[in-house]
Formats: structure tokens, sequence, C-alpha cells
């Protein structure tokens, strides 16, 4: 048995060596022709085929600036892409369709009155302080936004009225600005987040307002506490739209601080898309805030409001309050007579 | 007139880095600033090359799509240039930049940036031409004197090719027929939307 098997197994190694003989006499003619020295070679098209549509072609540098060595970036044209049409139909859209729906709402159901009219009493709604955080985060609001939207839409729109050199001042001192006053507005946010937090909590009466339509649409009057679900949904779009704008706003800040290209690309994205749609849920918070509601500015102007008004929009909260200071809740409070 | 482009024939491309060091020095380029750098891909295996890499001003650039204030402008050799009295530094032409051909000066602290730089293709800025200002700004106007960009004209292995889009196409294309090989033009399908045959 053993010699047999190693006769069979002598029979496959020599087939083997035939075989690799065979094989091997070509190669070794070939040997000394011309050597292809483009054989491994590689063509920018393979490499750009092989990307697809994102990724991509880097190499080494000697120089320190690692970005250099990215040789092409054909994602480029996404971004382009997105920064010339897409953000701009976006933003386009939320506004002035934000705008319409507005001017609309305002000549149908015009300024949402105080029914009983003024008590001629007040009742403090927001101190000092909450008042001061408002305004201060309103107003870096209104100049980062004007300068954001500068940079999205300011070329087609504000630059052929005005001229290169004066557009081109006005965008160096908005960068500044919007660059700045991000700082401002983020401690604004963090503050807004924690001194209103325990008012925010979604619960049972929010499902009531918004089922009567926050008594905007129709006459029914839901009740509410200190905030009603459009201010808690407001309070909300603030923290996180704002947290959104500021990470990212940031990070663009601190460019290449914390990632490559092409997170560079989308984080700039992000913050074009969250940024234009928070100005329009602003707008609608501006709009509801003046001209939408009597009474309601001077809750964040002076910071009291009518005792009727706040009967009529924070019933639950005003019950509450007078409870608190003593003051007996009455079927109606008007002007004594 | 001429359609200016760049081509690096990237088999010639013995990584020197004479057309970076050209150029640094040419415009005075200020630290930590490069208008043209050598990038080797598959380095150390088979197949490596290496390739010189500066702005392509492309036909429809990007940079001047994208910029904010409308600071870029095509000369009439569509050479892309840029007005840095106009530029606030905003650093989209570098995401939107095929190429990482813009750069910024480092003016403050953390991620501030300043006017944008990037390669002239040696032609300058808006400024008069080899004017102090323009120098101080932009680097020597060479185009202005008749002479092509510096980097291509010191080029050792004439890798780097500088000139008329047409002219240096031609040259090309004798070069792949001659040896019998080349790796194409790099960077002209993303920065002209055309090849050369090779």
């Amino acid at each position: 048995m053993a010699t047999r098997f190693s006769l069979f197994r002598f029979a496959i190694v020599g087939a083997m060596l035939a075989l690799f003989a065979l094989t091997a006499v070509p190669a070794q003619a070939q040997q000394p022709s011309q050597v292809n020295p483009t054989a491994s070679s590689v063509k920018e098209d393979q490499l750009l085929k092989a990307l697809g549509s994102s990724g991509n072609i880097s190499g080494r540098v000697t120089i320190p600036d690692q970005k250099a060595a990215t040789l092409i970036q054909p994602e480029g044209r996404t971004w382009r892409e997105f920064h010339e049409v897409t953000l701009r139909w976006i933003g386009a859209i939320a506004i002035l369709g934000m705008l319409v729906l507005l001017t609309a709402f305002y000549l149908i159901r015009g300024m949402v009155r105080i029914e009983k009219g003024r008590s001629g009493r007040t009742i403090v709604r927001f101190t000092a302080f909450e008042r001061s955080v408002h305004w201060m985060t309103a107003t870096c609001f209104i100049i980062l936004g004007l300068s954001g939207l500068n940079i999205t839409f300011g070329r087609p729109v504000l630059l052929p009225l005005i001229g290169l050199e004066a557009f081109s001042t006005w965008s160096q001192m908005a960068k500044y600005a919007h660059n700045f006053l991000s700082f401002p507005f983020t401690i604004g946010v963090i503050m807004m987040l924690l001194m209103w937090l325990a008012w925010q909590i979604p619960d049972g009466t929010d499902v009531e307002w918004i089922k009567e339509g926050g008594g905007l649409v129709g006459d029914k009057h839901p009740h509410a506490k200190r905030f009603n679900a459009g201010q808690k949904a407001i309070y909300w779009i603030v923290v996180f739209g704002g947290g959104a704008a500021a990470v990212t706003g940031y990070l663009l800040m601190f460019p290449f601080y914390a990632t490559d290209i092409a997170g560079m690309q989308t984080v700039q994205s992000i913050h074009g898309i969250v940024a234009v749609l928070f100005v329009a849920v602003m707008l609608a918070h501006i709009y509801i805030g003046t001209i939408g509601m009597e009474g309601a500015f001077e809750s964040m102007g002076t910071g009291t409001v009518d005792v009727n008004w706040a009967k009529q929009h924070h019933d639950l909260w005003l019950t509450e309050q007078q409870a608190q200071t003593g003051a007996a809740p009455r079927p109606s409070a008007q002007p004594a007579e | 007139m001429a359609r200016m482009k760049f081509l690096c024939d990237a088999d010639r491309c013995i990584e020197c880095n004479a057309c970076v060091t050209a150029c640094k020095n040419e415009h005075e380029v200020p630290w930590g600033i490069n208008r043209r750098r050598v990038v080797t891909i598959n380095d150390g295996k088979p197949g490596e090359r290496s390739i010189s890499m500066a702005c392509m001003h492309c036909t429809d650039a990007p940079c001047a799509a994208v910029c904010p204030v409308n600071c870029f402008y095509t000369t009439a050799d569509a050479v892309v240039l840029h007005s840095k009295d106009l530029c606030i530094g905003c650093g989209y032409c570098f995401y939107a930049c095929p190429f990482g051909a813009p750069q910024y000066p480092k003016v403050g602290n953390f991620g501030s940036r300043g006017k944008m730089d990037k390669c002239t293709y040696c032609a300058g800025g808006p400024e008069a031409d080899n004017s102090a200002a323009e120098y101080a700004k932009y680097g020597s106007n060479r185009l202005a004197e008749g002479k092509l960009p510096l980097c291509a004209e010191m080029c050792s292995t004439k890798s780097l090719l500088a000139g008329d889009g047409e002219i240096i196409a031609q040259i090309y294309k004798e070069r792949v027929t001659k040896r019998g090989y080349g790796s194409g033009a790099w960077g002209w399908q993303t920065a002209y939307r055309e090849t050369i045959a090779s």
C-alpha cells in the first residue's frame, strides 16, 4: 500500500513540474523585451470612475498643510449646487412662504383682540431679567439672520442695487457681526433654556389647545398655563434650532479644527437649512407678538399684561398667579365703575 | 485670445517641488500659504505618480459661482482672478474648489481668515499691471510682461506645461504618441470638462 501511494505522489509531483516548466518557458522568453512603465500607472479617469459621486483623490504632500494632500475633490460641485440652488430655494420658499401665510392670516383673521377690552389692571408676566435675556437674544438673532441671509441672498438681491465695493464693505462688517454676535446669542439661548424649562414640558392642556386651534382659528379659548403649546413649540425650536445653528456655526468659525473638507461642506449645509427655517419660524413669532395679537407685545415690552388678556390667553396661569398673590379670582375682571 | 491652462504630465513629474519654490519666491507668498503644491498618489506603491497642482483656472469656475461678494473675474486669457479688496475671507471658495486652490492667511486667533490668496497664473490682480499695489497683494504679473507662469518655466523635467490650452494639449499628445503612454491630463475633466485622448 505504502509503495503504491508514494508512486502516485511521484506521478503528481512530476505532472506539476512539467506543467510549471511549460508555463515558465514563454514568461522567460518575454523577459528581455520592453518593459511597459505604465502597466500599473493610474489614470485620473480610472480614479474618478472608482470614486463614483463622492470621495476625493488624495495623496501625500511635503508641506505642513495636510488639506493640500487632497488633489481633486469633485464633491465641491455638489456643495456648489446646494449653495447656489437648493439652499436658495429652501430659503425663499420658507421665508417668503411664511410672509405670504402671515399676510393672508392677517387679512382673514385680523388682529386677535382682547375680547372683553382692557381691564386696566395688569399682572407681571416677564421679569426684567427674563425680558433682557429675550431682547439680547432677539437683537443678536435679527443681526445674525440678516447677515446670514446676506451671504446666501445678498449677491443676487442686494449687490446689484449698491454695487461691488459697498456690498463688500457691508458684507465684511456683516461677517464680523455674524461671528462675534454668535457668542451672546448662544449664551441667550442657553439662558432661555434654563430659565423657562420648567414650563415647557408638554402636557394634556397642550393637546386640547392644539385641538382647538389655539384660539387662533375659531372663537374658542382653550385653556393654557403660563406657556401654551404654540409658545412651547417656539421654545423648543429656539433651543434645538439655536443649538444646531450654534454648534454648526462654531464648526464653521473654526474651520478644519474638527472635520475635513467633506465635513465642512455638510456642516455649512446644515447651518444654512437650519438658519433659513429658523428665520421663517421667528417671523411667525414676531407676527403674533406684535400686529397679530392685541396686548401681546407688552408682555415682553413692559413685562406686564392686562388681566383680561391673561384671562383670555393664559387662564390657568392667571388663576395660579392670583392664588399665589392672594387676589381672589373673580369671574370677570373689569375696571371699577 | 488664448485660453490659458495648466497641464501636468504626471509621467514626467519627479516631485522636485521646484514649481512650489519658484511660485513662493516669485510672488513672495506668505508663510503657511501654498499657491501650488505637489501631491504624490500611490506613494511607494506600483503606479506612483506625482502631480503638481494649483488653481486650474476652471471654465465656469466654482469659486466664482459660490463667492457671496462676487470678487472673482475671468480675464480675456480665461485666467480666473479675484479682488482682495472685495474678498471678505468667508472661505466658501475653498469648499467649492475641486483642487483646494484657495488659501487664507491666518489673521487672528482661532479660525479667523484673511483675504483669500490663490494662484494668479502669474497674472496679478485688478490693480494696474506690475504696480506696487498689485505686487503687494497678488505678486508679480509675468503675463503682462509677455512671460508664462514661472512654475511651468522652472519645471526641471518640463512636466508642468502652461500656455494656450490647444498648444499644450498638442505638445502632450505628441509626447504620448512618441513614448507610447500617458496617464492623462490631470484635472482637465474637472476643470474644463474635457480630456486629452491618450
